[in-house]
């Protein structure tokens, strides 16, 4: 969720009352924001301006600034209207290039004239930009804004795309002038490389870099990455030219829309927006901008309150949602219906659910009447059968003397294979894509590394260690929908002065006892029926040569009895690789077979 | 029993009792005779008392005023010799020791000083030789006679350096309720012989000490996340709900994301946020094909009476695998399993879910989700909210309050907050909602079919109930074994936030 940061004092004027933390922290409960952090206390030691840090949600682009934070919570309290929003007389132009679709196809635009702008509004405008450049923009990569003076240039403007050698122009905060490859090389050194490199990538490598001009080829902009430092906006800039280019064309009007819906207040003539005509023959996207068409959506009457648990009249739901910033009536066709506005600062609202919400909302969660409906509801539970079999083992272990311990699913290439002496064949480990750390490259196929590594840790603990887990492995296959499986194991270790492998021989002739599965001898052929015997395998390189075997099971008489797993005396190379200063012996099995 | 104790008892059998150890045994070391006491009043033979007494020895000096006379006595006799003497001649005639003899004569008014400034004995003592106190006072303490001499006297001797002190300790012994002549040895356990043969009986025992803790249990031990996992899941079976087959940690972008209406471009499917798989690449696509047409469209262009997120929705992005980052991805399946054959259903799990974030105290790049889906016909916000705090009070969590949210596939959402009485104020224990009709409708269930659904990690209950400040030290490799070991039953209903 973003966090807004807003001073303190301008937030209570705008709201026209001093609150107390408790009185503010109140009032943002209700209406679904959070106040995160009061800063007064560090702010008096630096002798700044006390803020607050504002919680939004992630969907709510109008709360990104303190005027739509006041704007809204002064309709929620029913101390302000939402604006009218309106459009005066177009003045110029944005001409679309049909190059730019190979890079940047969409753009939107409009003029604020005769702004007058204060420090605090200043800075909240540029504040405002960036946070949408990394929150709904998703770091330029969908929507990018640039803003212009628009005194300094001459319309109609264009919107075009060339190649990088053909741009050349002195970009924003800089002193001499660029060509546009150039400025990418600039943007990534190392001094540079945080700030606009983090945006590079976006350009890198395309045919052609989009450019906003105007009408005597002077550079407003080479969006996503900077302006020119020709049309930089000042205190006293009187007109602001916006230009917005995108790769989403609903996330450019959101944009626009949030930037001319906040700050036309500073207009002279409030909350009246100076359009601008967009001319893209080329993909029939020719039209005028900003939309400010309220949009309509029904919303049924009957769905609200049975979500709800009440029975409203239309009349109250609408004094709920005008609360809300939303504006409705009871329709004229249908009693059932209400016709809801939806104001352009609104662009969460995608289904009637939303207009439910709000209405919930306005009419405050805390007070909703609470159900005992479902509370008495019959149903009959059940647990997962691998949970109940996974429960079994840890109370036969625990009972038996052993830890449990719960390590992490993910571990290291090496864990997993090479420390365990184990050849990868790419048969089986699902390999991750991105890890943040070496520490986790792969899904375990095994409960070994953890429970090693576990040991490790508590190496100071009391001779012997006896620890075991049950938990999930993974392992890929590729007849299924997501190409991997979990499978749910079991393992235990003894470690100590000696390896103690008869120890983990009972504990498991233990667990089979508790699975019904005595043991046979003879490796089976003492019986046809149920059960369980161990057969050396030496192909388990994990264990020490000789001293390692494959758990069979025969599930009943004249099944085919298969390996469901093994046991034996770790390797000391195994040990020494996980720091392990002791012998050991370890047994692991597919819990499933007992499903 | 050693030929000490048995000579105790013997003189006490003779005398009946001892009055003073130190007078009837005075070689032996005050230790050796508390020990042999002790040993001898555990078997009841006998009582004692212990008193401290001040005993003196005579210092050389003191040895010298007992043989030859005080120093004043000496400087007597010397005068009476001589009929006079000359004070310088005090030094040279008796040394060092003069100068003290000269002080306590005239003390005594043994000796006056004339007009020549020369000694000579009073008219006192001029008849009769004076008694020599010092040297009375000091046979008297050699022979132990101390007892009725004024402590200002003895403080004087002391400070005389005629005399030194030490304490000695003497116990006066009587007979115990058992006092024989013969001692048992006393027997420390009840043995299996004793009982089959009675022995115990006649036998003796020593006493326990029952300030102690005994001997530590050799036991195994249950992980105590697993112990507050089981209790919320007796807590929701307790409510009628089914376990979901949540044991499947890979999953495909469509079921992780699309399914619940997370679009495309939405910052938790970055790279940042979720772990990608790189083997395998690239998952099936759905078998419901309706059910991914509805998707792509709800998506793209909206459907089922919304507008959609009005992107171009990528199958693409669908066959992406990742490592799940919530258990509600198993959810959707089930829901979507669900809508084959709609009806009410209870279904929670809680399980692992991973997330590609730097790790920290409270951040690990894997947990556990709790997570209980309640689907019904026409259910109500106010059942959801009634719902969540019979859930929470059966954790002993109580006065509940509702904060409007936003996620991505419940709407409303309603964060659940109760009162921290250690913080003083509000803590976010969970979150909630009602799943958004996008997601719903697209697989198939009927719009008054609602369904809410509810999560909360499994950890931080555990870590505030365990009182662990590190989640690393919870669950992972971390783990101190003797935490393991020790720790006591989960009982959430039991102060949980205390």
């Amino acid at each position: 969720m973003p966090t807004v940061s807003v001073k303190k004092q301008q937030l209570f004027d705008l709201l026209g009352k001093n609150y107390t933390n408790d009185e503010f922290d109140e009032l943002s409960f209700e209406f679904g924001i959070e106040l995160d952090e009061d800063t007064t206390e560090e702010a008096l030691k630096l002798g700044e301006e006390p803020e607050y840090k504002i919680e939004i949600g992630a969907n709510r682009y109008d709360l990104l600034c303190i005027e739509g934070i006041a704007q809204s919570l002064n309709e929620y309290l029913g101390q302000s209207e939402t604006p009218k929003y309106k459009l005066s007389k177009p003045t110029t132009k944005l001409i679309v290039d049909k190059e730019t679709e190979l890079v940047r196809p969409y753009c939107a635009s409009a003029v604020l004239r005769n702004i007058k702008f204060t420090k605090e509004s200043y800075a909240s405008f540029i504040d405002l930009q960036d946070k949408l450049h990394s929150n709904l923009c998703r770091n330029r990569t969908l929507v990018a804004m640039g803003t212009h003076d628009m005194d300094t240039v001459q319309g109609p403007f264009h919107y075009r795309a060339l190649p990088p050698k053909d741009i050349k122009f002195i970009p924003l905060n800089q002193t001499k002038e660029f060509r546009a490859d150039e400025l990418l090389e600039f943007y990534k050194t190392p001094e540079q490389k945080n700030n606009l490199g983090r945006f590079v990538h976006i350009l890198e490598g395309k045919p052609v870099y989009p450019l906003i001009t105007d009408d005597n080829d002077v550079i407003c902009s080479m969006p996503p990455l900077i302006n020119s430092e020709h049309t930089k906006i000042t205190l006293d800039t009187k007109n602001v030219f916006i230009d917005i280019t995108a790769t989403d064309r609903t996330k450019a009007e959101i944009v626009l829309n949030i930037l001319v819906s906040m700050f036309s207040r500073y207009c002279a003539d409030p909350f009246t927006i100076e359009p601008v005509e967009i001319v893209s023959e080329h993909n029939g996207e020719s039209r005028m901008l900003p939309d400010l068409t309220e949009r309509k959506m029904q919303v049924s009457i009957p769905y609200i309150n049975s979500c709800l648990g009440l029975e409203q009249t239309a009349e109250e739901i609408s004094a709920s949602l005008k609360k809300m910033s939303l504006h409705s009536v009871q329709s004229k066709e249908d009693k059932n219906m209400l016709d809801v506005s939806i104001p352009i600062t609104r662009p969460d609202i995608l289904h009637p659910c939303d207009i439910m919400e709000d209405a919930a909302v306005g009419y405050g969660y805390n007070n909703l009447p609470k159900s005992e409906k479902m509370s008495n509801a019959n149903f009959i539970s059940s647990p997962l059968p691998v949970n109940k079999i996974s429960d079994i083992f840890r109370a036969a272990s625990a009972q038996a003397s052993w830890l449990e311990v719960m390590p992490l699913t993910l571990c290291s290439h090496d864990e997993n294979f090479k420390f365990l002496r184990v050849e990868d064949d790419n048969t089986n480990a699902v390999k991750l894509a991105n890890p943040k750390t070496l520490e986790y490259q792969v899904v375990r196929t095994t409960l070994l590394p953890g429970i090693l590594k576990t040991v490790k840790e508590n190496r100071k603990h009391t001779l012997p260690i006896k620890v075991f887990e049950t938990g999930d492995v993974v392992f890929k296959n590729e007849k299924l929908e997501r190409k991997a499986y979990n499978e749910r194991h079991w393992a235990a270790i003894y470690a100590g002065k000696t390896s103690g492998f008869e120890i983990i021989q009972g504990l498991l002739a233990k667990v089979m006892q508790t699975f019904r599965t005595q043991w046979l001898p003879d490796f089976g052929a003492g019986s046809t029926g149920r059960g369980y015997w161990i057969e050396e395998d030496e192909s388990l390189t994990t264990y020490f040569p000789g001293r390692g075997a494959k758990v069979m099971f025969r599930s009943k008489e004249g099944e085919k009895s298969i390996a469901i797993g093994s046991l034996g005396v770790l390797h000391p190379e195994v040990m020494k690789n996980f720091d392990v200063p002791y012998a050991g012996s370890f047994v692991e099995l597919n819990t499933e077979v007992f499903l | 029993m050693s030929d000490f104790q048995l000579t105790i008892l013997n003189k006490l059998g003779q005398l009946g009792e001892i009055k003073s150890t130190l007078e009837v045994f005075p070689s032996v070391e005050s230790q050796d005779v508390l020990s042999a006491l002790n040993s001898l009043k555990a078997h009841g033979k006998l009582e004692y008392t212990k008193h401290d007494i001040m005993h003196y020895d005579l210092s050389k000096e003191g040895q010298e005023v007992v043989d030859n006379g005080s120093h004043e006595i000496v400087l007597y006799n010397l005068i009476n010799d001589l009929g006079k003497l000359q004070i310088k001649d005090v030094m040279s005639k008796m040394g060092a020791n003069g100068k003290v003899g000269q002080a306590r004569a005239f003390k005594n008014g043994w000796i006056v000083k004339n007009k020549e400034n020369e000694l000579e004995l009073s008219e006192k003592v001029k008849s009769s030789t004076p008694v020599d106190e010092t040297k009375i006072l000091l046979q008297q303490i050699a022979k132990n006679e101390h007892s009725d001499i004024d402590a200002k006297v003895i403080a004087d001797l002391k400070k005389r350096k005629l005399i030194t002190p030490r304490k000695q300790t003497d116990y006066s012994v009587t007979k115990g309720v058992d006092f024989s002549l013969e001692l048992t040895k006393l027997e420390t356990d009840i043995t299996s012989d004793m009982v089959v043969s009675g022995s115990y009986k006649d036998a003796k025992f020593k006493p326990y000490n029952f300030n102690s803790q005994g001997l530590p249990a050799a036991s195994g031990a249950l992980h105590p996340l697993n112990k507050v996992r089981e209790e919320f899941r007796q807590i929701f079976f307790s409510m009628g709900f089914t376990e979901m087959p949540s044991n499947q940690y890979v999953e495909t972008g469509f079921w992780n994301f699309d399914a619940l209406y997370v679009p495309q471009q939405h910052p938790a499917r970055d790279l940042q946020d979720t772990f990608y798989i790189k083997d395998p690449l690239t998952s099936d696509l759905p078998d419901d094909k309706v059910y991914l047409e509805n998707i792509k469209a709800v998506h793209e262009n909206g459907k089922f009476d919304s507008i959609g997120y009005r992107y171009n929705w990528k199958e693409v992005e669908c066959q992406k695998l990742v490592l799940r980052t919530h258990t509600t991805a198993i959810s959707a399946n089930m829901l979507h399993k669900l809508a084959k054959n709609p009806k009410p259903a209870r279904l929670f799990s809680i399980d692992r879910v991973f997330r590609n974030e730097a790790v920290d105290a409270t951040h690990l790049a894997e947990f556990h989700q709790v997570e209980g889906v309640i689907a019904d016909y026409n259910i109500t916000l106010g059942d959801l909210i009634k719902f969540m705090e019979d859930f929470f009070a059966k954790m002993g969590v109580t006065g509940l309050r509702f904060k409007p949210t936003y996620n991505p596939y419940t709407e409303p959402s309603m964060e659940i907050f109760s009162y921290h009485e250690g913080l003083a104020k509000w803590v976010e224990i969970g979150n909630s909602g009602m799943f958004r009709p996008e997601m719903l409708e697209s697989m198939g269930l009927p719009k008054d079919l609602r369904v809410l659904g509810w999560g909360l990690s499994l950890e931080r209950p555990t870590m505030i109930k365990y009182k662990v400040q590190n989640i690393r030290e919870l669950l992972g490799h971390k783990v101190s074994l003797d935490f393991i070991e020790t720790n006591p039953a989960a009982r959430l209903d039991e102060d949980l936030y205390d």
